[in-house]
Formats: C-alpha cells, structure tokens, sequence
C-alpha cells in the first residue's frame, strides 16, 4: 500500500509530524527503531525554559501534542522570569521521564490514520526528483507520497567515553548506518555534530543536606491552553543544587588529556551554550565554581533506568570512567555517590539547513521534509516545534496546497526555522529569546492569540476549541471595554486608598484603564475599586496590553517595517551572475542559501545592505521591463 | 555602472598638474584611442607611462599616464589617470577628447559611489571620501583623510562593543535565570553603564556639530547704509588673505562674495547692497537680497559711520540683526565718534579704521572669540561627515535616552534593552554592518553558562 505520509524516527520531532499528519487525515506511518523508546528523554528531565517554554505553548496553540504530554508529567514546575517583563516570562517543568514517554506512546496508538512500524529506514528510493519509497533493513520496500526524517542523533551516531569510541544510540541502540550515505547521494550535504549528557546518580546515595533546595511554584501551571493541571501543586517533587569544588576543577586539569574532546578523538562540533564540564573549567579558569543541577528523572521506582535516578545537570563530560568517579566525589553531597550510567558524548551526522525551503521541505529532493536534530537544532522543544510544522506541510503537500510558513513576528518556531534556512548552524541550535527580535509580541500568554487560527485551518484544533478561543477574544475585549467606562473620581477615600499604595493622588475622574497604565498600579489595586469577572489568563491579557503598550505598539511597527521587505519576493528562477556588482561573497551566498524574499536575504551573513539595494534596484528593474 | 566615466579630479586653477581620471570598462581603450606613446593596452598594471594626448593630428598635452587595472583600484574597475601639465584650459581639452571618444561625464560623487557599489568602501569610508573631495581647507582634508582610515568607523565600533556587552548581560539573566552565579543586571547597573554611553555619543555628535563649521565654513555677511565703509572692510579682511573676489553674475548690484581663512577656518563674506529706502526698481531687488543673506548668515558685520549720527536706516539694521550673532563695525573711529552708544547697548562693538592696515585685528580677533576657533581642536577629532550619519548618531542619542529613562520608571529589562539594541542597531547603520550573531558570541565568550 502506499502512504500518504512516512515518518522516519519516533522522537519528539517524529511524534509531532507523525500526529499532526494522521489528525489531517492523511495516511500516516511513524518507523521507529524501538516503540518502547518513542518519545524519550534521554537528555535532561525537563521541558521548557527561557524562549523554549513558549514553543511548547505554541506547539499547543497549533494543536501538537507536547504541550498537554508535559503536563501529563509534571513532578515540579516554575515560570521563569517573573521578576522581568512579560515578554520573558517562560515556564519550565521537570517531567517524568517514565511516565512523559508512556502517554505519548498512548496517545499515538490510540490516532486515527496513524501506524507505527518497528524497523530501520536503511535506503529511500527517489524518482524523477522526488521520493517514492523507503527500504528497510529487511528489505521491505514502502511506497509513499511524502516522507518526514527526524532521525535525531541516530545517523552514524557514536557514543565517546573517553578514548572509546562506538557506534550506537543513546540507550545502545543500533544507529542508522547508511541512511546518511543515501542522503549525500541524493545531494545533501552532511554535517558532523556532537552533544553530551551527564552522569546519572544513585538517587539514594546523595546526601542532600549539602546541597541547596529548589522547588516549584506555589500555585498550578500548565503549558497546554487545556489548563488542566495532572499534579497537585502543593506536592511538587524538589530538585537541588551542588557546584563544582577547587578539587573537581585539579581532577579535571589534571586529565584533560583523557577526554574525548581534548583528547582530540571527536570530530563534530558540540554546542556552545551547553558546554562539557572540562570545556567552562578551561574557558572560564577564573571561575571558582560551576553551578550543577540535581534532578529526579522519574518517581517510577519500577522503571529500571529511571527509578532510581538524578540527573546531574550541569556535569557532562567525555572523560574516562575512572576519572568521572573521582569528579562527582569532589561534589559536596557525592562524597558516596554512585553513578549508575556514566556521561558520555554522542557524535551524529546532520544535514545542512540551508538546503530546506521555509515549509521544512527539501530544496534536493522533493517531498522530502527533515525536522529535529537531523536539521542541526538540540533540544526536545526545538525539534518538536520543528516536527509538527514538517507533519503540517507534508500533509499540506500531498493534497497539493500552500505550505504553513510561521513569520518571525508570530513565532518562536518561525524564527527557529528562519534561522535554520537562512543562516544554518555551526553548532547545535538552541533556541534563546535574543535569537527573536520581536520577543515582545511572542509571548507565553499570548500563543494562542498567535497561531490557534493557523491549527484551526489545518484541521488540528477542533471546532469547539476553536470555539473557546473565540470565546476568550470576545472576553478581552469586553474586559478592555469594561475598564474604559469605569471610572473613579477624586474622592477622599479614593486619594487615601491611592497614597496608601504609593501612587499619586487624583484631581480629575480616571478610567480604570488609565489607572492601570501607571507602573505602581497592579490588576490587584483595580480590584479594590470594581469587581472583575474574567478569568486569570483574559485579565493577564489585557493588563499586559495595557501596561506596555507603547513598547508593544513600537514592535509592531518594526514587524511591519520587516514584513513589507518579506513581502518583496524574489523570484525562484533568478539568475545572480545576472545582477551587477554584488560582492563576491555575497553573490555566492545569495546562490546557495536561495532566499525567496529581499527581507530573508537581508539575514543571511555577508550580505550587505549595499548588496540589498542593488538587488532592490536589479528586481525593480527587471519588472519594469516585463 | 557599465560606461565609463571621465571627470578632472584635482580642482581647475589650482597646482601646476591636474589629473583627469577615467573608470570602466573600457577606460583603457578609449585613452588608448587618444595616447601617443606606448600601446596602453597591453601595459602591466600599476605603471606609469609617458607620451603625449594627441587630437587629430594636434599635440594637445603632454602627459604622464598611470594604468591600474581592476579589482585592485580606487572603483574596482579599471582606472586610467592622465596626468596633464598645461593648466586650466589644455586640462579642458583633454577632457573633452575624451568625451568624444566614448566616454561619458562623471556626476558628482560617481567615482566613489562606483568604490562602494562595487564593494569598495563602506558607507563611512564613503562619506569620508566625499568630503575629501569637496573639501576646500587644509584642516577639513585632514579629518577626512583620517575619517577616510576608518576612524570613525573604529570609534562606532567601541561603541557598539560597549553596547554589546551591556545586551548580553541583559540577555544572560533572561535566557538563564537559574543561574544564581551570574551577576544580575538591575537598573543602577544599566543606568551606570547608559550614562558612559551617552557622554560618549554626546561628545560625538557636539564634535561633529563644532565640525559642521570647519566643513562649510562661517557664512559672514557685511551690511550697512551705503558709503560707510563696507567694502572697504571687505578688501581689506580680503587683501591681508590674498582671496580671491567674484562679481556674482545674476544679482543687479553690487554683492561681491570672497572667502578667507582665519586659523584655518573658512569664512565666507558677502558684501551686500547698501541698505536704504528707494524706488529703484533695480536697487530694491538687491537690498531685498540684503535682507534675506542676513536671516541664512552665521555671522552678520554691521558697518556704521562713526563721524555720522545714527539715522533710521542704521537703526532698521541694527533692529534686523539684533537677533543675529553680530559684530557691529563702528568705521572710521579716526573722526569724532557722533553715535549715541546707549543705542547699541548689548551689541558687541568694534571700533576701527578699515584704512589703517592694523585696524582689522580687532576684528579677526573678535570673529575667533565668537566662535570659540581656539576650542576647535582641528586635527584630533573623528567626525560623523555626512546629515546621514549625524541623524543617526542622534537616534542613537535618543534610543539610550529612551532606556535610561526606562530605568528610572522601573521598566522590566528586557525591555529598557528594546531602546538599548535600537542604539545598537543605529550605530551599526552608520558604519554599514550586516546581520550578525555578535550578541550571542559575546555571550558565550563571556559567560559560563549551559547545562
């Protein structure tokens, strides 16, 4: 039989695509090399985080599945930020990583159109430029319209312990040996990349009074617009804190020659902003310690490899196993300490972003879509972001409509994409809230507002939650309105109860909405004037519109300025040895990267703004002569 | 872009040689056509050649040719340089040889806009090179010519780098907010830094401002009734500076213009029509003119007559200008002094004989004072040189404004860094960068953080 959509690889990217495809009706086969690791964790145990939190909200505004499986999870939960503007405010969970992947794997097998395959994907079959099935290790050949790759850091993945070296997935699977070739061959340039991970502790060995306690916040979050909390707030499971010590920091130096990265045994490029141990204690030598988090990987004592386990955050390394012994018995509360699984780096094979289209799909072969790490991005949120809106397009595809394209002032995930295509990667990406330039209009409140219509018009979001937003919107507006007619007058006991909170006494009647503006004045101080019946999320809404407005207003205005470059199209077929007088390396660039606007060209590095307006000329010129 | 282009490029009259150069692509080939002497077209590049620019049989110049091929020239294209010996009118000549043989005119500025479309220069460079160009005193060359090095743009970049570790600070405590380690950025902190920077661009733009008078010069004008001594003021300010005087064709009478040169600062003086009540149609246009130079003036010279009382004409002067930086001339102090000097209370007054050779000291040395010439450190200054450049230094002003204030209102710091990353942006668009990780690398370089 011949799918509509095949998707190669079960992870985070895999489940999404593989969700959003089925629930758009289309046939849909997830390939996976073992059913009992789809959507694991085998990094860290949490989900979200700076910028990363709000894809998660944004994978659920769209109707993807991330969302509303961490909250399945939750052991403790925080949202980050709050001291500074909503803009950054982000939530952060730690999830379980026992029970994260277990109601995934429930939800997949219970979706429509949705089949899941154990197997490996070993060669693809392309005709006329386009795919047209994939073969399995067995040989089995399955035909397909369009086929989405989120292999992870199985493509030729190699473990690195030190000066060892062997091939294999993070629990020891057998890694993707050819798939990689087959993709060189078919014209995608491959890149090598590396990422780490941490010890894993006896949880039970670690004497935490020498370490700092951390816990959640004390009232209920959600990352899913469903609000529905699976945890009780007042039970959350703590983490800790530890940092390095001067010896942990002598262990290190005195061995560095025994890492696999010093050591010289790694070929692929590790990730900047999530360095080994070894690399922040030579980087940053005057740095007298290095923070390290302490984290339960899952309250499922049965599991046999999480439920007995923390996650040292903080601690990855690829020195030898007798070293890392010694390292986490330099940590004050690891005196004792057993490591159950060592840390270890993971090398694995990539493809170069910049061969993709803004849709995920690929400039080399069509109908091929990649999400994930396979595209150089790290991170669970990041390929998960990534997944679901490859699954959209594939599915988009097959029945032969307009890809969902996300602009870079309407979401984290399309500035993600847009960075992955126009700039590509050096080093695995990870998502930062400086990476978007209009962070103030992608919020965490505010995802749905953003891109609930766009999951609606692909089918994911169902008519009646659809209904519900619709709801809400109609809500804030009243809520808006409600705070202009209200008004409060000079009053004494008025000026009192002002003054009383350090805010300036009234001469003229003032609408609660004015009110609201003044900096000292919280939603909670209107509260003693009028009542208002609005739920949290619709009055968080409007104070936040209210209160920042002139920044808000001033960020639109530069979305804007940046859309009516994005809106100037260059045409697909253009020739650039054609225009005149662009620089060399620009010209280059300009040919590889392919930008389909001037405002996507403006991004890429090395093309200069004099370059910009000569093609500004150059297009304007050719369409006057048409 | 694809002609090629001729224009002389030292200024006509001054200088024993000037240089007619030529860019494009077929520079070579066209001087070639006109070149007595070695085949110019098959000559290495970076040479000089000797020979003669010959028209039709007629020896027009003799000249010393220099041949720079593309890319490594001024344009990036080929550049062909004639260097003639004949003064203004042969210089002409072979200018229009040229042009009739195949190339085309240079506008104004061409030769540097070909530099930077062709990835020559960037826009500062550029800017610099435009005032190289126009530039009409010694001191003004030399800011350009530093300007020109990249001064400015290395200035700009201090900035910028300033300016970017403030933003990853910033950046630091909102991507990794756990990160009890890392100093946390709070409104004094920011408020410190913000005041260095605004001093930094403050002094800038001051700089630059105090420039714009090295650049265009002091407009100075000389009113007065008729017959008290003006052009006389004028002759003699220019005499001692050898300048030179012109009759300004189209106007009906008599304003004659002249420039000179006071501590190497370019005053441009207009002597004007003598201001009186009449009904010559002719006259009136020119008084008219009078009126109109005094509202554009930077500096406005009142003449009166010191052996005469003052009259209604002197006192509707006096009245037109008192708003005016001014300097009133009492002339001819040689005769008894008839002027009531109650009526020129909170005027600054000069008394002099424009006769006597010394008498215009007094004046040089009041005209210094005024515009603080002493303060004007000529040579050591980088200058933003371009209306460009100045509007965005000012909206980097703004934009650090914007975020100081931000600080004091207790704005959240993620948004105090909107108007700080604006500054960023601006000072970038002076000195042209691209699109950049430069934050980001920053921060990785400078903090430790990742888990």
């Amino acid at each position: 039989m011949k799918y509509d959509v095949i998707v190669i690889g079960g992870g985070h990217a895999g489940c999404e695509a593989s969700l959003a495809a089925a629930r758009m009706g289309k046939n849909t086969l997830l390939i996976t090399g073992n059913i009992n690791n789809i959507a694991d964790m085998p990094c860290n145990p949490a989900i979200g985080g700076p910028a990363k939190g709000i894809i998660v909200r944004e994978i659920d505004a769209l109707g993807g599945e991330m969302g509303r499986n961490a909250d399945k999870a939750t052991l403790q939960i925080k949202l980050l930020n709050t001291k500074k503007g909503p803009a950054v405010w982000a939530l952060r969970s730690q999830a379980d990583k026992v029970i994260y992947p277990k109601e995934m794997l429930k939800t997949i097998m219970s979706t429509e159109n949705l089949t899941v395959k154990e197997s490996l994907v070993e060669h693809l079959n392309v005709e006329n430029n386009k795919i047209k099935s994939v073969i399995l290790e067995t040989g089995e050949e399955i035909e397909t319209k369009t086929l989405v790759i989120t292999t992870g850091t199985y493509l030729k993945g190699m473990i690195l312990v030190g000066s060892e070296k062997h091939s294999g997935g993070p629990h020891g699977e057998r890694p993707s040996k050819y798939l990689s070739d087959d993709l060189k061959k078919l014209g995608f340039n491959i890149l090598r990349l590396k990422t780490g991970t941490p010890q894993r502790i006896d949880k039970n060995t670690i004497d935490y009074s020498k370490t700092e306690l951390e816990l959640g916040d004390d009232k209920e979050l959600t990352f899913s617009f469903d609000n529905k909390a699976y945890y009780d707030y007042k039970n959350q499971i703590a983490c800790h804190l530890t940092y390095t010590t001067p010896l942990t920091h002598k262990i290190i130096n005195e061995n560095l020659e025994k890492s696999s990265m010093y050591g010289g045994y790694v070929e692929g490029v590790g990730p900047r902003y999530c360095p080994s141990i070894e690399d922040k204690v030579v980087r940053f030598k005057d740095k007298e310690r290095h923070q390290l988090f302490i984290e339960p990987e899952s309250i499922d004592e049965s599991s046999k490899d999480y439920g007995n386990t923390i996650y040292l955050q903080g601690f990855s390394t690829s020195m030898p196993h007798d070293i890392q012994e010694k390292m986490v018995h330099s940590l004050p509360g690891f005196e004792h300490a057993k490591i159950l699984k060592y840390a270890y780096a993971i090398e694995y094979d990539a493809i170069d972003s910049r061969q993709l289209k803004q849709s995920l799909e690929s400039k080399v072969v069509e109908n091929i879509f990649t999400a994930g790490q396979i595209n150089g991005t790290s991170g669970y949120e990041e390929a998960a972001g990534q997944g679901i809106i490859a699954g959209i397009n594939a599915a988009l595809k097959v029945d032969g409509k307009d890809p969902l394209i996300l602009k870079r002032n309407e979401a984290y995930i399309g500035v993600l994409i847009d960075d992955l295509v126009t700039k590509g990667v050096k080093d695995p990406y990870r998502m930062l809230t400086s990476r978007a330039e209009y962070r103030l209009l992608l919020r965490n409140d505010n995802a749905d507002i953003r891109l609930r219509k766009y999951g609606h018009d692909v089918g994911l979001v169902s008519d009646s939650k659809y209904k519900e937003f619709e709801n809400k919107l109609q809500h804030i507006e009243e809520l808006k309105k409600y705070l202009k007619e209200n008004k409060v007058t000079p009053k004494e006991e008025v000026n009192n109860y002002l003054e009383s909170i350090g805010s300036s006494t009234l001469k003229d009647g003032i609408s609660m909405y004015n009110l609201l503006k003044r900096p000292e004045i919280t939603i909670e101080n209107i509260k003693h004037f009028i009542e208002i019946p609005y739920t949290d999320d619709e009055i968080e809404e409007v104070v936040i519109n209210i209160k920042y407005a002139g920044y808000i207003d001033k960020a639109l205005e530069e979305a804007k300025k940046m859309l009516n470059l994005e809106n100037k199209k260059i045409p697909e077929d253009i020739d650039y040895n054609k225009v005149p007088n662009i620089a060399s390396e620009a010209r280059e660039k300009l040919n590889k990267i392919r930008p389909t606007s001037l405002g996507q060209a403006s991004r890429i590095s090395g093309v200069n703004p004099a370059d910009i307006s000569i093609l500004m000329v150059y297009l304007k010129r050719n369409e006057s002569n048409e | 872009m694809d002609d090629t282009i001729v224009a002389i490029s030292t200024s006509l009259g001054v200088g024993a040689i000037s240089i007619v150069r030529v860019t494009g692509k077929e520079a070579l080939k066209i001087v070639n056509k006109v070149f007595k002497g070695e085949n110019l077209e098959r000559v290495k590049s970076h040479t000089i050649h000797y020979g003669h620019i010959v028209y039709k049989d007629e020896e027009i110049d003799e000249v010393l040719v220099s041949i720079m091929l593309a890319p490594r020239t001024y344009t990036k294209e080929d550049v062909v340089e004639v260097n003639c010996h004949g003064g203004i009118n042969t210089t002409n000549k072979v200018l229009e040889v040229l042009l009739l043989n195949g190339a085309r005119l240079a506008e104004r500025g061409e030769f540097t806009k070909r530099a930077f479309l062709n990835g020559r220069i960037d826009l500062t460079e550029s800017e610099a090179v435009m005032d190289l160009i126009e530039s009409k005193s010694d001191i003004e060359r030399r800011l350009a010519l530093k300007n020109e090095k990249g001064n400015l743009k290395n200035l700009i970049t201090e900035y910028r780098n300033k300016i970017t570790d403030l933003i990853s600070h910033i950046e630091v405590n909102i991507d990794y907010p756990e990160y009890y380690d890392i100093e946390v950025m709070n409104d004094e902190k920011i408020k410190k830094t913000l005041e260095y920077l605004l001093k930094d661009i403050n002094k800038l733009i001051n700089e630059s401002e105090n420039k714009q008078i090295i650049k265009t010069g002091i407009k100075t004008i000389i009113v007065g009734r008729p017959n008290v001594g003006k052009s006389s003021i004028l002759n003699s300010l220019l005499d001692e500076n050898k300048a030179i005087v012109t009759d300004i064709p189209g106007t009906t009478r008599d304003i004659v213009e002249g420039e000179i040169y006071i501590d190497g600062i370019n005053l441009n003086i207009i002597d004007t029509a003598g201001i009186r009540e009449t009904e010559d149609k002719v006259e009136k246009i020119g008084v008219l003119k009078s009126l109109d130079l005094i509202d554009k003036a930077d500096l406005v010279l009142v003449v009166l007559n010191s052996g005469e009382k003052l009259t209604k004409e002197d006192l509707e002067i006096l009245d037109k200008t008192k708003n005016k930086t001014s300097i009133v001339i009492l002339n001819k102090n040689d005769l008894d002094s008839k002027i009531d000097k109650k009526l020129l209370e909170n005027r600054i007054i000069i008394e002099t004989n424009t006769l006597d050779s010394n008498g215009i000291m007094p004046l040089k040395d009041k005209i210094k004072e005024l515009f603080n010439l002493d303060m004007i450190d000529t040579l050591d200054y980088t200058y933003l040189t371009s209306a460009r450049s100045m509007s965005l230094a000012k909206k980097t002003k703004a934009s650090l404004e914007n975020a100081y204030q931000g600080t004091i209102n207790n704005v959240p710091i993620d948004m105090i860094e909107i108007d700080i990353k604006d500054a960023f942006d601006y000072l970038g668009e002076i000195i042209g960068t691209t699109y950049s990780d430069e934050i980001l690398d920053n921060l990785f370089k400078n903090f430790c953080v990742g888990k």
